[in-house]
């Protein structure tokens, strides 16, 4: 057996997981490095996964954010991942997890200098990296203060977490695409 | 100061065993021993530990203090200023979840592990100091009233004590319950659902204690064992959910919207299973086993005329043969009251399933409708435009190297349509023109509609003249004309409303609302012309072309009776048989005239109609996608262009269309499921091998969308769709109930005037009479009238309602506004 019966239950206490997802996961994630984790984990064993590895999943692979995404949800900050992580990001990314729950993570991912604060500079990042570089930087910027026109409540010149969720609460689609199937 | 923290630090350390350091400060924790315990209770001061009792808790308040990674050395004083900033923090990294339990809970860790009187109190906004007055004084309280480790100092507990414990511990479980839903690390979470798990079981144990404690104790005990079942049963629907893997397939390589379609066609194959369950198993199952078997009465023998056919394929392709003649259809059932041994009742049954699935369909999809209508917020287009984009734009769920290039593509492209948009106005175009062409296309369109409408009228009279001269003279395509027609304009139609909207030159998602609304009204015409040129036909079927339908039924039960006694007369040799003496004669119930049955002609058609819809889209997909595709890759060598980048190139997934087709294909089924028990199991497997088919279609043959935008909005359009050809759907199946006597000589109502009078007649029958006289005084009019009242003054009131909701709605929308513009 690789966990034992409270061990399963914890984890589906405090994932969305049934048992038979999180035994899945389990091999998703020892599929990764076999020679790095045990098949007995009821004596949770310490074993951190590099962050390479993780992004070389074919759910994150083709992701442009997969680098903060891992980073999010590591212990240590670096994207290098243990077992507790691996569920805890998938559970937050499957479609059962409530909406504010997922606007939490979103706004941690996308603030890339973790100052609890999307400033202009992580907007810009954002934007680069889902255009891939090809807009100019006039555009750019242009992009960026039209979001902070529109999102910033508290007119400080950067979203904080009341105002990035309070944007991202109404967009219909925000449920349906920071979703990922596992 | 420094001591404190290094007791903080060993009796962290006593902690659970998994938890590592899960605060920043990374400290280490090890399994908890005794000596904490002890510790704690000399830290009494300042720390206002709880006892033995909560030892554990204690020791996971300190462990959550700890997290802070600040100095502990403020236990009491300091932890104002701690306690509020941290406060602050967490609130607002928590403040979404709903459960403020676990924030008290980890904030108060900073106050000391209080028992959670303590953190009741300071939900209020109480001085922090009397907070920790009380706090002691209770903490004394509870200290000498629940007992420590052993339940043998048992002090009486006070009432009050006990519902404050009661309260705690159904805190406990909530959190546990939510403990899933908060923006934790997952060690956190597991150290707090161990430390609550814990709490609980100690407590409930000690709330066992005075009256009411054996039921206490079985009470919890219930509550275990349906908690355990709720979990088993949970996992084993997500284990019986089919074809998941197919769609994080399509999903990573075509994105969400096109994987949309498929998780829409398995929510329906689920509904659609259960429409088969009560059908088969209620209905066709017991006339099956119980009810008289095939040859025995002359509604469930194929006629002598038509014996000889019977077995052939071409005739069990139509439904027609021994496919006619079985529990597939209406006609089949007898009007027995009660069949077999278990004296199943199965006119009612029928009747009842009749009117089941029609409920249950009812209510899954408005209870779909009101959780997606949850989900949608429903906000306004333009006032997060730019945010949105940025921030919602990737799709997670892309998983191939092609489809993220098509998605950046976009991506890039809606940006800078974005930005152009607002930095120039747009250009006043030419507005006359456009409307001009706008008009011109609405003409179009309803030029459109209505040919195609006038196109199936036509085509059902002319099948009726092929009826009344004998199907026997004509090919196969007279004889599926109908179906075949219908078919094909609900392929060609859509098309020609797409090339009529490139006139119009709307924005893409107005101009898809008015496609699917055109799309809608197409197939709405076309199902409606349809029924009423058969109910025509039904009419015409006596010869006598009489415009009432009722009076025109009778009579021909009239004619047909009269020839069956005739036809009775005629075995007796001449006499007609007075009384019931004469023994009765044997007849093979094959050689007995039979008179029209209705029904089943109606079951039938929409069976043919089903299926024949079936073949045609397998076919267009065959033939559209698939042929399309190897020819475009194979001539690409050997054409004067090149085929894959311009005309035709490979197709793209048609979204709208197939989820109409899907939409009205279960209208159907739910308008002739009434006569035809079998066809949502033709449903079923139709569904079955659609799933398959289309998905191996969609990943050989299509590739991912250019311009992809989303009509995510549509979700609620498509279910809003729904109900409207569900309500429509039923509107026959009623009217037939309600108004239309049923066939005298075929189904489970015949013999009966009206439909509806099996459920008058269970109720004399197998109820007791003080019930009926219930039923009597419930129907009656008086009763029934101010009841409607009564529901029409409720919606109008909760419309008010809703209505100052949004108003109030906007309002502060507006003050918003006014607050950022300062």
């Amino acid at each position: 057996t690789i966990f034992t019966p409270e061990q399963l239950d914890a984890y589906q206490d405090c994932t969305f997981f049934t048992r038979k997802e999180i035994l899945r996961l389990f091999y998703r994630y020892r599929d990764l490095a076999p020679q790095l984790v045990p098949l007995d984990y009821t004596d949770k064993p310490d074993v951190t996964l590099p962050y390479e590895l993780i992004g070389s999943m074919p759910e994150l692979k083709d992701n442009p954010f997969r680098q903060r995404i891992a980073e999010v949800f590591s212990e240590d900050g670096d994207g290098n991942m243990t077992l507790d992580d691996f569920l805890d990001m998938f559970s937050v990314l499957s479609e059962m997890a409530p909406r504010d729950l997922k606007a939490y993570y979103a706004f941690k991912i996308y603030d890339f200098n973790n100052d609890d604060y999307i400033c202009k500079s992580d907007l810009e990042k954002t934007v680069n990296k889902l255009t891939r570089n090809e807009l100019t930087p006039e555009e750019v910027s242009l992009v960026c203060d039209k979001v902070i026109y529109e999102a910033d409540v508290d007119n400080d010149g950067k979203l904080s977490l009341e105002d990035f969720q309070h944007m991202i609460v109404r967009a219909p689609d925000f449920l349906s695409t920071f979703h990922i199937r596992i | 100061d420094g001591s404190d923290v290094d007791n903080e630090e060993s009796s962290a350390a006593e902690n659970d065993d998994n938890v590592k350091g899960t605060d920043k400060g990374g400290k280490k924790t090890t399994p908890r021993t005794r000596r904490g315990r002890g510790r704690g209770r000399g830290r009494h001061g300042g720390e206002e530990d709880e006892e033995d009792e909560d030892g554990t808790r204690r020791a996971g308040h300190r462990r959550n203090r700890n997290r802070r990674g600040r100095g502990r050395a403020a236990e009491n004083e300091g932890n104002d200023s701690d306690g509020g900033a941290e406060k602050d923090r967490k609130n607002q990294t928590n403040q979404k979840s709903k459960e403020d339990d676990g924030d008290e809970e980890d904030e108060k860790g900073g106050r000391s592990g209080k028992g959670k009187n303590e953190k009741k109190q300071d939900k209020k906004p109480d001085k922090k100091g009397k907070k920790e007055k009380a706090n002691k004084k209770k903490k004394d309280k509870k200290k000498s009233a629940s007992g420590s480790d052993s339940d043998s100092e048992e002090e009486p507990i006070t009432e009050e004590e006990l519902a404050k414990l009661k309260e705690e511990v159904e805190e406990k479980k909530k959190l546990i319950a939510t403990l899933r839903n908060k923006p934790w690390k997952m060690k956190k979470k597991l150290s707090v659902l161990k430390e609550a798990q814990l709490f609980v079981e100690k407590f409930e144990g000690a709330l066992g204690k005075g009256k009411g404690k054996k039921f206490y104790a079985y009470k919890v005990m219930m509550t275990k064992k349906w908690m355990k079942f709720q979990r088993d049963f949970e996992n084993f629907k997500t284990a019986c959910i089919p074809w998941e893997m197919k769609i994080k397939e399509i999903e990573s390589h075509f994105g969400s919207s096109v994987a949309s379609y498929f998780i829409f066609l398995r929510w329906m194959y689920g509904i659609n299973m259960i429409l088969f369950g009560l059908t088969f198993g209620l209905v066709m199952v017991p006339e099956a086993l119980m009810g008289k078997p095939y040859g025995s009465l002359p509604r469930k023998t194929v006629p002598r005329a038509e014996e000889a056919t019977a077995m052939n394929f071409a005739t069990l392709w139509d439904f027609s043969g021994f496919a006619q003649y079985s529990v597939l259809f209406y006609g089949y059932y007898n009007n027995q009251r009660t069949i077999g041994w278990l004296k199943f009742r199965m006119p009612l049954s029928y009747f009842l399933v009749g009117v089941g699935t029609i409920g249950y369909s009812f209510m899954i999809v408005i209870r779909t409708m009101a959780k997606n209508a949850n989900d949608d917020g429903g906000g306004d287009d333009t006032s997060f435009n730019f945010s949105w984009k940025m921030f919602t734009s990737w799709d997670y769920l892309i998983g191939n190297p092609e489809t993220a290039d098509n998605k950046f593509a976009s991506i890039t492209t809606s940006f800078k349509e974005a930005i152009v948009e607002e930095q120039e106005s747009r250009k006043e175009e030419n507005i006359h023109l456009t409307r001009f062409l706008r008009v011109l296309a609405n003409f179009l369109a309803l030029c459109t509609l209505a040919g195609s409408g006038y196109l199936i009228f036509f085509v059902v009279r002319r099948s009726q003249k092929f009826a009344l001269e004998g199907l026997e003279n004509y090919g196969w395509w007279e004889r599926n004309e109908v179906n075949m027609v219908m078919s094909l304009l609900g392929m060609f139609c859509p098309t020609l409303f797409d090339v009529i909207s490139s006139l119009e030159n709307y924005h893409p998602r107005i101009a898809l609302r008015w496609q699917l609304g055109r799309i809608f009204a197409l197939f709405l015409g076309n199902l409606y012309t349809f029924i009423i040129a058969l109910m025509d036909e039904i009419n015409l079927k006596a010869r006598y072309l009489l415009p009432f339908t009722i009076f025109n039924m009778y009579l021909e039960e009239k004619i047909v009776k009269y020839n069956m006694t005739i036809w009775e007369a005629s075995l007796y040799n001449g006499t007609i048989p007075e009384n019931s003496t004469a023994p009765p004669i044997e007849v093979d119930p094959a050689d007995v005239p039979r008179g029209p049955c209705w029904e089943t002609m109606v079951g039938q058609e929409f069976v043919r109609l089903t299926v024949s819809d079936t073949m045609t889209t397998y076919i267009t997909i065959l033939i559209g996608d698939f042929l399309r595709a190897v020819f475009v890759r194979f001539f690409n060598y050997c054409w004067c262009w090149d085929l894959e980048y311009g005309f035709p190139s490979y197709s793209e997934f048609d979204i709208s269309g197939n989820v109409l087709g899907l939409i009205f294909n279960q209208g159907m089924i739910w308008m002739g499921s009434f006569y035809a028990p079998c066809l949502p199991a033709i449903n079923v497997f139709r569904l079955h091998t659609s799933m398959y088919l289309q998905c191996w279609a969609v990943m050989c043959c299509n590739v991912p969308q250019e311009r992809v935008f989303k009509a995510s909005r549509s979700n609620n359009f498509y279910m809003a769709m729904l109900l409207f050809i569900l309500f429509l759907s039923t509107l026959p199946a009623v009217y037939t109930i309600v108004s239309i006597p049923p066939s005298f000589d075929c189904g489970p109502f015949s013999g009966k005037t009206r439909m509806f009078e099996v459920i008058s007649e269970t109720l004399e029958h197998d109820f007791p009479s003080w019930f009926g006289k219930v039923f009597g005084y419930a129907s009656n009019p008086g009763l029934i009238l101010p009841f409607i009242l009564l529901m029409v003054l409720s919606i109008y009131y909760l419309n008010a309602t809703s209505k100052s909701y949004k108003e109030a709605n906007l309002e502060l929308k507006k003050k918003l506004q006014s607050v950022r513009n300062r």
